[in-house]
């Protein structure tokens, strides 16, 4: 009995998936990126000599050297120090973007295809309406509107990505309401909210969680947009965005200026995708078969 | 056909009326007084009230909303408030600009990705299916906006290939080409990579289907088999998800357009929101939309060339 209720089937897929992930090599170097990058963020400042904001004028654009391993900035702050620093905001951003999409787009995802009929009609009307507008658009119209700042990128780039997990959500739960163990769970008196929150939504879950590594490597490239062009993070804020988009008068002095911030960037959104990649096609069980 | 198009335009104008109500919220929600940030801090009350009362902006919300759906329905966005211009004229005239380069680079795409994933497909994990599939994760990975500054950087100031940036006439003119082959090209390398994952992952699919063995048996040739049965059929998946993918496309469109200083729709976006040009974003914003849902439906008629089985249906 206890062997097929679904809470003990969905810890052995997760096993499944776990087992799968130690072998992949794409998984390692996305979970290795991870580790960096959180590692960098919580003790950083420890490793670093240097202060990411003190402008030091003897020392103005400088390549890089044993000193100042990435160079320095045209306020001669040392780079390497901001991308640092810089790995907070990364994260800090995405993580609480990811909530934000994950709560929102979760629930109205929960909530569409649980009920059905007008609630779904509605959300899902919605969902067309956000689909209409370029996610770029919309997110620069409502950071440029609030103004800028760390907080107002996280509302705007919030704003735009729940679309994908409500419309994930809705399909997964469409298939779980369908499922032997809610008609039970109906059965034996459970109201909706226990049945949607104890029964479907654990079923619904696989594909979300991959989906949010992925969602975590978005929010961070787009958040990096907005700063960049002058809608989020605003100087000296050692953000990987803002930081090129304050070097980027300067990036024909030392190319250092601007490829760093950059690569930066790229190295921790391939981490997530790495990562999100890996475990999405460890939770799938339909590529088991194709390897 | 007809009905069937006109039954798809009616759809659409819900979800416009939409559109416009949340980017009208928007504005309103916003803070800051648009007439103070036009006549700067030092305005007189009674200018900003003189002002205010000119664009409407003392009536009630829903009254201001009515009145800018009533003209916008006409075909008046309104007029600028920093530029004082119409918006209608301002956008038509920086329109064409986008359109070019989002063409560029879509030619750009289709022409390279479609190769680029059949042999992916066609020679799975060789050398070449790996170094394609870590090139379109590499370009998938990388922030738009700095491969747009490196590839300046790079192209235009160190080899001096390109123009720096800005717009050099019509692309039909050796200069005008000149100007927008880098933003095209790196706009459109973009959505190579995610063209060619599509046809690659369909690729595959189709490759090991059941009619792809008959076809095979038959003794049909190789590349009859993968370019007449294999590709068609991966165009269907590989049109769907692309239709998706047009808001991401006009997204990164905006950013590239801003880095090179092109005078399209998208640099005029983010000018319009530093500066706080409300009637200017609101017009912007609702024409992205339409071309957003326009596009979308010409994919699905496209579908129909695409897939017989559809119009039969």
């Amino acid at each position: 009995m206890s062997k097929s209720s679904p809470r003990k089937r969905a810890e052995t897929h997760l096993k499944g998936a776990l087992r799968r992930m130690q072998t992949d090599k794409g998984a390692l170097a996305g979970t290795g990126i991870i580790v960096i990058l959180i590692f960098l963020a919580a003790l950083g400042r420890f490793i670093t000599p240097y202060d990411p904001n003190e402008q030091n004028y003897d020392e103005m654009l400088l390549p890089p050297s044993l000193s100042h391993p990435l160079g320095t900035d045209q306020y001669g702050r040392d780079i390497a120090t901001r991308i640092i620093y810089g790995c907070r905001y990364a994260l800090l951003i995405g993580v609480a973007v990811v909530g934000i999409h994950f709560v929102v787009g979760v629930s109205l995802g929960l909530l569409a295809g649980y009920y059905g009929g007008y609630v779904e009609t509605i959300i899902m009307r919605l969902v067309d309406v956000m689909l209409a507008i370029p996610s770029v658009v919309l997110a620069v119209a409502i950071a440029g509107f609030l103004g800028g700042g760390i907080q107002n990128v996280i509302i705007a780039v919030g704003a735009i990505g729940w679309r994908a997990y409500t419309r994930l959500v809705r399909a997964e739960v469409l298939s779980a309401k369908e499922q032997v163990f809610v008609e039970a769970a109906r059965a034996i008196g459970c109201g909706d909210l226990r049945i949607i929150l104890r029964h479907i939504m654990p079923y619904t879950m696989a594909p979300v969680i991959a989906y949010t590594s992925l969602g975590i490597a978005t929010a961070i490239l787009w958040s990096a947009a907005l700063s960049f062009l002058g809608m989020g993070a605003q100087p000296p804020t050692p953000e990987w965005g803002a930081m090129l988009a304050d070097g980027r008068e300067y990036m024909q002095d030392g190319w250092w200026i601007a490829t760093f911030p950059g690569v930066a960037i790229m190295v921790t959104v391939l981490g997530f995708n790495f990562f999100g990649d890996a475990l999405r096609n460890a939770l799938d069980p339909k590529t088991e078969k194709r390897i | 056909m007809g009905r069937y198009l006109a039954r798809r335009l009616l759809m659409l104008l819900p979800v416009l009326l939409i559109v416009t109500v949340l980017i009208s919220s928007l504005v309103y929600m916003s803070p800051g007084d648009p007439v103070r940030v036009m006549l700067g801090l030092r305005a007189n009350e009674e200018a900003v009230a003189k002002i205010r009362a000119e664009l409407g902006l003392d009536r009630p919300v829903y009254i201001r909303y009515l009145k800018w759906l009533a003209s916008t329905v006409k075909g008046d966005l309104g007029r600028s408030l920093q530029r004082n211009e119409p918006v209608t004229e301002m956008i038509a005239d920086s329109l064409p600009y986008s359109v070019q380069l989002a063409f560029f680079a879509l030619v750009v795409a289709v022409v390279l990705a479609i190769p680029a994933g059949v042999i992916s497909a066609t020679r799975v994990n060789t050398w070449i299916d790996n170094f394609l599939s870590f090139w379109s994760l590499f370009w998938v990975s990388m922030p738009g906006f700095w491969v747009a500054i490196l590839g300046l950087l790079i192209f235009s100031m160190h080899l001096g290939w390109f123009p720096v940036s800005g717009q050099g006439g019509p692309i039909w003119t050796l200069q005008g080409l000149s100007y927008i082959i880098l933003p095209g090209l790196i706009l459109g390398f973009r959505q190579v990579a995610v063209i060619m994952r599509l046809i690659r992952a369909s690729m595959l699919e189709i490759l090991s289907a059941d009619y792809t063995r008959t076809a095979r048996s038959n003794g049909l040739a190789e590349r009859v088999v993968i370019y007449k049965h294999a590709l068609r059929n991966a165009m269907i998946p590989t049109v769907t998800i692309f239709g998706l993918q047009i808001p991401e496309f006009l997204s990164m469109s905006v950013i590239i357009e801003t880095v090179f200083a092109w005078p399209g729709m998208g640099r005029m976006l983010v000018d319009a929101v530093l500066k706080r040009d409300y009637t200017l974003v609101q017009g912007i914003v609702l024409v992205y939309a339409v071309l957003v849902v326009l596009i979308n439906l010409l994919v699905d008629i496209l579908y129909i060339y695409i897939d017989p089985r559809i119009k039969q249906e």
